[in-house]
């Protein structure tokens, strides 16, 4: 596991992505530490008066050139209200970088599906990038309720193909992720999944009918973020394991699912 | 510099800050954040004779300046302790206490028992106050009678430091307290969590998979600093506060009311680095207000 840090980053964009979703940009000046695709940061809420605890929040996009961190918040409760109301110039205090990773292709022949729901998106932008680079092909599967809550499609669409359901068929397909067309259509070697339980259970027992390895990144609601407190867990092969340290990625033969 | 050393029983602690049980693994999970060896005393997560499971999930749910938890006291048992944690952590230069847990006052002892014969373990933490599990755990801590037979016979096994946890949910902490001292107890560490419930209005049903937890943070700390100054004046073994600490000052009103010594818990979910801030700051107010030693404040209330 990378050394994990405590930063307090600047806020240098806000991008409020649709009503209910804010990007975070943040920065530093030094060179932020190295973070992998499908790891997490618990960022600290502060100014809540109702809140105490950090929010764990994916890794939504690296860029090393700009020495930027992506962050995509939901605005939920009070916690997460409060972070889309930052501003560019306030400071974000960050615990990074958290949990293990995406599995990375191991061959260019690899051909890499990941599905996303909702804001489980996220995480997936920043994996599809590093897929990319390293040569292999990767496609994106993104499912939503309406048209307005598919979000970073443009990102999406620099690193591979997109594909999209919508519940009421304002976009894309209409249905689940799992019933798109693309999924007879493609030949894939991995799926990786993030976005609400009921859709990642359907992506796993479509990817065991269909003989596929696949994994999922977990959001087991957590409080400490780095195994001290026990919370965050998930019944295994191997009995309960912590969502913050053995995760938040699982291949789905390790889970009961 | 004030003197910030304080003595529990034949513990001595450079100073008197602690992690809470549960709250800070083994110290490991932390020591990318802060340096191990400058933390009064560890106590690790709570440790039974046999492995446990703990509860199904959900078990924590966020409330008003605090959290619930029911995670049932998870660990690999203590012989997964002795064979595996303790290498790893002996060395590290501070007080390494382990907090220990049963369902019945033989399995409580025989726990205890393993552990005296570490070298590196200078001190238990009995934990009669689990609101989380079925059987034992809490029950022990409610009635006089029932914490008196826990430390009567661990005290029987155990011969080096022997510190009891206590429950808050309970009418009467100072005579809990009290018997517990009658039957040997070193010192007293409280408070626990308090029992408490939240409940998703949407689904209409509780947010903890077992329905209850325990509640813990910055909401709980008044009822902690009570709780420490009525069993402070009803001791007179040490007394180790903790509830909702995570500040220097927070600490400093712990302190006043009579422990010698103080926890940190849910606080360091916010700030794992909040031990070292909370040390320093004990230190900072020493010295504004010209104190030498930290034991001039314990018990100072006026």
């Amino acid at each position: 596991m990378n050394k994990k840090y405590i930063l307090d980053l600047k806020v240098v964009a806000v991008e409020q992505l649709n009503e209910k979703n804010v990007l975070l940009k943040l920065s530093q000046d030094a060179p932020l530490p190295e973070m992998l695709p499908g790891q997490f940061v618990e960022v600290r809420v502060d100014g809540s008066t109702s809140t105490y605890l950090r929010r764990p929040i994916s890794v939504n996009f690296v860029d090393k050139e700009r020495n930027e961190l992506w962050l995509m918040v939901a605005t939920i409760g009070d916690g997460t209200r409060k972070l889309g109301q930052l501003k560019v110039g306030d400071t974000l205090n960050c615990v990074l970088p958290l949990g293990n990773t995406f599995t990375m292709p191991t061959s260019k022949e690899d051909n890499i599906l990941l599905i996303g729901g909702g804001v489980g998106v996220a995480p997936l932008l920043y994996f599809g990038k590093q897929i990319k680079d390293f040569g292999a092909n990767v496609t994106f599967l993104l499912g939503a309720r309406t048209a307005t809550d598919l979000l970073e499609l443009e990102e999406f669409r620099k690193y591979g193909e997109v594909y999209c359901t919508t519940e009421d068929g304002s976009e894309g397909e209409k249905g689940f992720v799992t019933n798109h067309s693309v999924l007879q259509k493609g030949n894939f070697t991995q799926i990786s999944t993030c976005g609400p339980k009921p859709m990642m259970v359907a992506v796993a027992k479509y990817a065991h009918a269909a003989r596929i390895r696949c994994e999922a990144s977990l959001e087991n609601l957590m409080a400490c973020g780095v195994g001290a407190c026990l919370c965050c867990v998930e019944k295994t092969t191997e009995g309960n394991k912590c969502a913050c340290t053995e995760g938040p990625v699982f291949d789905i033969n390790r889970l009961l699912w | 510099m004030a003197d910030l050393s304080v003595k529990i029983d034949k513990l001595k602690l450079k100073n008197p800050v602690m992690t809470a049980s549960g709250t800070f693994g083994y110290g490991l999970e932390f020591q990318d954040f802060v340096p191990l060896d400058q933390i009064g005393g560890i106590i690790v997560k709570g440790t039974t004779l046999k492995a446990r499971e703990g509860n199904d999930y959900p078990r924590m749910c966020e409330t008003a300046m605090g959290m619930l938890n029911c995670v049932g006291l998870q660990n690999k048992g203590v012989d997964y302790f002795v064979e595996n944690i303790y290498p790893q952590v002996k060395e590290i230069d501070t007080n390494i206490i382990v907090n220990v847990s049963g369902n019945s006052p033989d399995t409580y002892a025989e726990t205890a028992e393993k552990l005296n014969q570490l070298d590196h373990i200078p001190a238990i933490e009995l934990n009669i106050s689990c609101p989380n599990v079925k059987e034992g755990g809490m029950a022990f801590g409610v009635t006089c009678a029932g914490a008196a037979e826990v430390v009567k016979e661990v005290r029987k096994r155990y011969h080096k430091t022997l510190i009891v946890k206590l429950s808050p949910n309970v009418t009467d902490i100072a005579s809990i307290a009290r018997a517990c001292e009658d039957e040997g107890a070193d010192a007293v560490s409280l408070i626990n969590t308090l029992m408490g419930m939240a409940i998703d209005i949407e689904k209409r049903q509780p947010k903890l998979s077992i329905r209850t937890g325990g509640l813990s943070g910055p909401a709980v700390k008044p009822v902690a600093v009570r709780m420490v100054y009525d069993v402070a004046k009803a001791v007179k073994i040490p007394v180790i506060g903790l509830g909702g600490i995570s500040t220097a000052e927070d600490a400093i009103e712990f302190l006043m009311a009579g422990a010698t010594a103080i926890q940190i818990g849910t606080a360091n979910f916010v700030d794992p680095q909040v031990t070292i801030k909370v040390r320093d700051g004990i230190n900072k107010w020493l010295d504004k207000h010209s104190c030498k030693s930290v034991n001039e404040i314990i018990g100072c209330l006026r």
